[in-house]
């Protein structure tokens, strides 16, 4: 553990949270927009062109806004729950694979980490971001929050468990919880032409992960923790100011985050086409990585601009009755495959 | 300093955990015992990855802090607090308490007595990362298939034992 080292991890870590929220604020802005244009309208146009100045004065308003704490609530919790949100958002991203293994002074600079349980980390990580709006639904004070807090921390565990479970899919075809391995395990392709990504093999895995990330991040069709016609805005009704907007980056970090994953597991990560110079060939995986994760969050826009939200029982029944069982019948059947095809 | 950090580390983690044990059990408030959980399971966690056990870890975070203790806190937000907090804390079992625990402490003397040389302060597996993931499959699927799927009944039992008192007319 030397100072170089640590200099270097530091460094990453200040450009990916850099990167990342710029990339957040972006996100908003394209789903506006896209929604927008679904539904016959401009969307931002004001600020700037095309709107892309929005973001910055969204930034802007939420922080120059009066931050309200209401009475009654506990206030440790109520203060420490949006960073508790934040924080869970954010550290997904330490281990999560941006491009191929590229050396500069001997540390690799697409990557903050690579660790051997990278997967595990991701779930026990994500598994914690539950505490954030619960607990911010109870420390608020309001039958509103505490409503919200209470059904996305049901949805989020019934989830849960379909998601890892569709995972240890990825988990048996790759031998390695290192989302590296993963990566480097989907390279190449069937006869040149249908690239080697795992989405092919593990097509019911990824529906079942996809259906029940888009659950776990409180989206649309899920949104329920925060059903506007119902509870107000649910677990943050009471929080107001750049409390809120702690939520709201949660979110959409969730979302980016889902997206990273979902792109490294299932669409062979930053695999793609590389030719050209050599400085072209280390940006090429990139831009890849980011043009795979963009579609997935077209698709988080798009869902959400055509679905309606489901009613209560049905997301349970959906959760435990339909999804918990694909992915269960997905795991056996791939340690089938798996075992036939290395077994004696 | 390579020699002073791990057992500084290991004493910030037992300091955690410890306090946060004690806090636990003497909250008012049922919400704020789980918080202080959290914070003990974080810290076992925590010792846990001191000892180059990642896997464990995970494991530890996964089940107990993203699972079990998430569900405490959904039933404890059902309950209602205010009522709770009017009851007697302690439910006077001091006998029985006081029982268990001087036969843990009696045990655990015991073991430290005669052991007295093969216990010693936890320091991290030197050497190289070695993943443990494909160690801890092996000892739980191969060496130790029986006492695991034992476990696994266990719960299945308990599971269906919870079903069943929680359901109010058995057809």
């Amino acid at each position: 553990m030397d100072l170089p080292f640590l200099l270097y991890t530091l460094l990453k870590i200040v450009v990916v949270v850099f990167a990342l929220l710029t990339a957040v604020a972006y996100t908003v802005w394209f789903e506006r927009k896209v929604v927008a244009h679904m539904q016959s309208r401009w969307g931002p146009t004001r600020v700037g062109p095309y709107g892309l100045l929005q973001p910055l004065a969204d930034v802007i308003k939420l922080i120059t806004k009066e931050d309200i704490t209401p009475s009654g609530v506990f206030r440790l919790v109520y203060l420490a729950a949006p960073c508790l949100a934040v924080i869970t958002a954010l550290l997904v991203f330490a281990v999560i694979p941006f491009g191929p293994r590229t050396e500069m002074g001997g540390i690799d600079i697409f990557q903050i980490t690579d660790l051997d349980i990278g997967l595990l980390f991701i779930l026990s990580v994500s598994s914690m971001g539950v505490y954030g709006i619960a607990l911010a639904g109870w420390s608020s004070n309001s039958k509103y929050s505490l409503l919200g807090g209470l059904r996305s921390s049901a949805q989020m565990i019934s989830y849960e468990l379909a998601m890892g479970l569709s995972i240890v899919g990825v988990v048996l075809l790759t031998g390695s919880l290192s989302l590296r391995q993963v990566v480097d395990n989907q390279s190449g392709s069937w006869w040149g032409i249908i690239p080697h990504w795992n989405v092919i093999p593990q097509f019911i895995g990824f529906f079942c992960y996809f259906v029940s990330a888009i659950a776990e991040t409180n989206r649309l069709p899920f949104d329920l923790p925060e059903a506007e016609t119902e509870l107000v805005a649910g677990y943050h009704t009471e929080y107001s100011s750049m409390r809120f907007a702690m939520f709201f980056l949660a979110e959409y970090t969730n979302m980016t985050a889902v997206s990273c994953v979902a792109t490294v597991l299932y669409f062979g990560g930053w695999s793609g086409p590389v030719f050209g110079p050599e400085a072209l060939q280390t940006v090429l995986p990139l831009l890849w990585f980011f043009l795979k994760v963009l579609a997935f969050l077209f698709v988080y826009v798009w869902i959400r601009g055509t679905l309606p939200r489901f009613r209560y029982d049905q997301l349970m029944a959906f959760g435990w009755k339909f999804l918990l069982p694909l992915a269960l019948a997905n795991m056996v059947l791939t340690s089938f495959v798996q075992a036939v095809r290395y077994g004696g | 300093m390579q020699s002073v950090l791990p057992s500084l580390f290991f004493y910030a983690l037992a300091t955690m955990i410890l306090v946060s044990a004690v806090v636990t059990i003497t909250r008012r408030n049922a919400v704020h015992s789980v918080i202080w959980l959290i914070s003990t399971l974080l810290g076992i966690a925590g010792l846990f990855l001191h000892q180059h056990a990642e896997f464990l870890a995970a494991v530890q975070v996964i089940v107990y802090i993203g699972g079990i203790t998430v569900l405490f806190l959904f039933v404890i937000m059902l309950v209602n607090l205010d009522e709770a907090a009017k009851k007697k804390q302690f439910a006077g079992q001091w006998k029985i308490v006081v029982i268990c625990a001087g036969a843990l402490l009696a045990e655990l003397g015991f073991f430290i007595f005669k052991g007295a040389e093969g216990f010693y302060f936890a320091e991290p597996a030197g050497g190289s990362l070695q993943p443990n993931t494909q160690l801890i499959a092996l000892a739980l699927y191969r060496d130790y298939l029986l006492p695991f799927e034992l476990a696994s009944l266990l719960l299945l039992v308990a599971m269906i034992g919870a079903v069943v008192l929680a359901k109010k007319d058995l057809k």
